[in-house]
């Protein structure tokens, strides 16, 4: 009786022990190709060259260049994400009547939960000629489409999480402001959005995070050219875009193509994991502070 | 007599109650949750087939003192406990203490009615099934005798399969005692088992707990100060985590030794 | 007097503008919709579902990676459930307030928010190169698992965190042990929630590319996978492939695979969303 308790209790550990192996596979990975990248390539190069040609003859090895359109597109994603995700979060938890709600949020879900591949065709297909019309120098790939519709799938990110910390804040405080006669959007702005601004801000910086890594749109509609500029309308690559350009040709092994790859992906991975400590540092803070 | 006898002689002998007489016995018991002491220095011997009602305002320590005997206090955090409970004589602390065979023999009902979210039969069925008992036409017997004594088979015997979160409140709270009587434990514990529950129901649980002493030794914790003098036959007073006085009820509520006693059963504090 | 209007006029504005939003949202959703199926739906036949991938846009189908989606997603449920699963479980009823249980909690905070490409390196060095698995069948299914396994943990959490702990009490006061309260008492009452969890974090297996690609899924497979070790190809990954090509044969037959795609994914989510609501009126 007592042994089979424990071994249960063992194999369950075992179980919750597969996501810290899992971490330690991610770094061991990495760092594993990247050091033996970086024995070719100086890291000085890698850091502040601007041009990113592994693929070409003439090879640079400038992550910048990747950098660049990377921010670029997460910025103009966020750009469009941040008003309308807050406005919507806002919104629901403030004014909407609870049946609009109801059935609103779902389709907010379903947003959500489209393939990335998906989005990447509409804004190849519908997006970019629509944005053509409005702006006919506008190239067939381009990080202005791929940021809006990068944008629009992360609204639902955004005002979801950040109703949860509008939803958090303690009902007295908005029944405190509404009893001195505010006005509901004075009451959203001056008590809810400052009370909840630390859900709000982790909401924000976690979207960030999911723009930087995200691939498929790139991929498909903002090109395939590393290019240092913060240009929206001509063709770009992300970090995430040039690993899937490698995979997708026929790198060897062992070769300087396939080690790049790793050393983009390293880059990638300490962006992220950078953002996403400080939202779980924020959310830690913030939990202890309502307890 | 003979198996107490035996067992007895693995103790020193200087212990000199008579432990014959008593079904539950607890010595200088201290509790802590972190650096607040819950418990302080309590020692208490409790007869066999009797009830005892321990009451006492709220924080006064009664719930984690009755939690002690079946060692659901266990899985508090930072809960630490020193000191010596024993049941016939065992120690329930001990190293070698099993705390599920513990849990076997004292019985817990608990202050809100919690039947699992299953039909009545599998409630009441629950712990035969979880000792491995296999054979239907005994679990059989044992749901009937358990709904029986808890007095409400004449109310389910037709529905058994029916989910037991259909039933009432108070049948409930019948439903979770026979569940604990199937086990059939020789203890039994109840946490403020009527709070939840309406003056009806509350005189029905009342009535079955006076037909259980005849089988069963009961503490009973309750706020209520009328339920303690009409149902039990010893009371505890608990306050701040001492045990205040001890005594046959009639004592305690017609003249009790202690002025704070006095004070909390006219209804002056608590 | 003045100011109260105003302060009104700000706050119907407000109003009209989340509305607005909110519509715009779900408008973007109804373009994208329509005009997937404005061009795939002429594709969308019997045969395109039962054809192999051609060169000839007219010709192409989606067979085998329909085949590979449902070997692949076979594959991850019966690595990442139990492991999933059991994790969770471990961190909710095991794991006291201890160092490695908070060191767990932040590593699979981490790895939730860990790109999807980077498993895709991940599953690249370890299975396809270390273990050898090339890239097969087997190597995709490990790298998805590990990609959905902290959704399958967290909601296994938040499922069990919801079952009242005085049914717990219940059943320990009855002489139960922990695996047999957690058995017969908190794993029954949390299953809707386990199983909600377990359906979205599939339907976001489903619609992964990216990972697969670093892998080394195959756009153009054939033939339907007989083994492990087999290449494959997957839904996602033929609808990419046909996106890049510059023939606009190919874009209809993408758009085609698309509604195949968003149906198997919607359904999903249907399904969750219809399990999710049954559970919560269950529990009040």
């Amino acid at each position: 009786m007592k042994v089979k308790e424990k071994i249960i209790e063992f194999i369950l550990k075992l179980c919750a022990s597969i996501t810290i192996f899992t971490t330690i596979g991610i770094i061991v990975v990495l760092l594993f190709e990247s050091i033996s990248f970086f024995r070719t390539v100086s890291i000085f190069e890698f850091l502040t060259d601007t041009q990113w040609t592994p693929l070409f003859s003439e090879k640079h090895f400038g992550i910048l260049a990747l950098v660049s359109g990377t921010f670029l597109t997460a910025a103009i994603a966020i750009a469009v994400a941040l008003p309308i995700g807050l406005t919507i979060a806002i919104y629901l938890n403030m004014y909407a009547p609870k049946s609009f709600r109801k059935t609103l949020k779902p389709f907010l879900e379903i947003l959500a939960a489209i393939p990335t591949v998906v989005y990447g065709f509409f804004a190849l297909s519908v997006v970019t000629p629509f944005l053509q019309t409005i702006y006919p120098d506008l190239e067939t790939f381009n990080s202005l489409s791929a940021g809006i519709v990068m944008g629009i799938m992360i609204i639902p990110f955004i005002s979801s999480l950040s109703e949860d910390a509008l939803y958090a804040v303690p009902k007295s405080l908005k029944l405190a402001a509404f009893g001195m006669g505010s006005t509901r959007f004075q009451t959203a702005f001056k008590v809810m959005v400052p009370a909840a601004s630390s859900g709000i801000i982790v909401s924000i910086i976690l979207a960030i995070s999911r723009a930087i890594g995200e691939t498929m749109i790139v991929a498909i509609a903002a090109g395939q050219q590393a290019q240092f500029t913060l240009n929206p309308t001509i063709p770009i690559q992300t970090i995430t875009s040039y690993i899937v350009q490698v995979s997708s040709g026929d790198a060897p092994q062992g070769s300087l193509e396939y080690k790049t790859i790793f050393a983009a992906g390293l880059t990638l991975f300490l962006f992220t994991f950078t953002l996403n400590s400080i939202s779980f540092w924020i959310k830690k803070k913030y939990q202890e502070k309502y307890e | 007599m003979n198996a107490i006898m035996t067992e007895k002689t693995n103790e020193t002998k200087t212990e000199a109650s008579p432990s014959e007489k008593y079904k539950l016995h607890a010595k200088n018991v201290n509790v802590y949750y972190g650096d607040f002491q819950a418990i302080k220095d309590i020692s208490m011997n409790i007869k066999p087939k009797s009830i005892t009602a321990f009451i006492g305002p709220s924080g006064c320590g009664k719930s984690t003192f009755i939690r002690l005997f079946n060692r659901m206090n266990d899985y508090v955090d930072d809960f630490k406990m020193e000191g010596k409970i024993k049941i016939d004589d065992t120690n329930i602390y001990g190293k070698k203490t099993q705390v599920e065979e513990l849990r076997k023999e004292v019985g817990m009902v608990f202050q809100k009615p919690n039947p699992f979210p299953k039909s009545i039969f599998e409630n009441v069925a629950y712990g035969l099934k979880i000792q491995g008992i296999k054979d239907k036409e005994l679990i059989a017997q044992r749901v009937e005798k358990a709904l029986v004594q808890a007095d409400l088979w004449n109310e389910v015997k037709d529905n058994l399969n029916k989910s037991a979160l259909a039933l009432s409140g108070g049948q409930q709270q019948r439903l979770c005692i026979a569940r604990t009587l199937a086990v059939e434990p020789s203890i039994l514990l109840m946490d403020e088992p009527t709070s939840a529950l309406d003056p009806i129901s509350t005189a029905k649980i009342e009535e079955l707990i006076h037909h259980l002493k005849e089988f069963y030794t009961i503490i009973i914790v309750t706020h209520n100060m009328q339920q303690a003098s009409r149902i039990s036959d010893y009371t505890a007073f608990f306050y701040m985590g001492e045990l205040i006085e001890f005594d046959k009820t009639k004592k305690i509520f017609t003249n009790p030794e202690k002025k704070q006693t006095e004070n909390y059963i006219t209804g002056r504090f608590g | 007097m003045n100011n109260l209007k105003k302060n009104r006029y700000k706050d119907q504005a407000f109003k009209a503008l989340g509305m607005l939003f909110t519509l715009f949202g779900i408008l973007i959703l109804a373009i994208l919709l329509y005009n997937i199926v404005r061009v795939g739906f002429t594709r969308i036949n019997w045969d395109f579902i039962t054809s192999l991938p051609s060169r000839k846009p007219e010709q192409a189908g989606i067979y085998t990676a329909i085949i590979g989606t449902l070997d692949v997603m076979l594959l991850t449920i019966i690595f990442a459930i139990p492991v999933g699963v059991g994790a969770g479980i471990y961190l909710e009823e095991y794991s006291k307030k201890s160092r490695l249980s908070s060191l767990l909690e932040i590593n699979i905070s981490n790895l939730a928010g860990v790109p999807s490409i980077i498993y895709g390196l991940l599953g690249l060095g370890i299975f396809v190169r270390f273990f050898n698995f090339g890239g097969s069948i087997l190597a995709g299914s490990l790298t998805l698992s590990l990609l959905i396994l902290p959704i399958i943990i967290v909601a296994t959490r938040e499922a069990i965190k919801a079952v009242p702990s005085s049914l717990k009490e219940a059943s320990f006061a009855l002489g139960a042990s922990k695996w047999q309260t957690i058995r017969s008492v908190v794993l029954p009452s949390s299953f809707g929630g386990i199983i909600t969890g377990i359906i979205l974090s599939l339907s976001r297996a489903i619609g992964e590319t990216a990972p697969l690609i670093v892998v080394g899924a195959m756009a153009y497979v054939p033939f339907v996978p007989h083994s492990l070790f087999d290449t494959f190809s997957v839904l996602p990954m033929q609808i990419f492939n046909w996106t890049t090509r510059p023939q606009q044969g190919f874009a209809v037959a993408a758009a085609g695979a698309i509604i195949v795609l968003l149906l198997i994914t919607f359904i999903m989510n249907g399904i969750a969303v219809y399990l999710r609501n049954k559970w919560q009126k269950k529990l009040q």
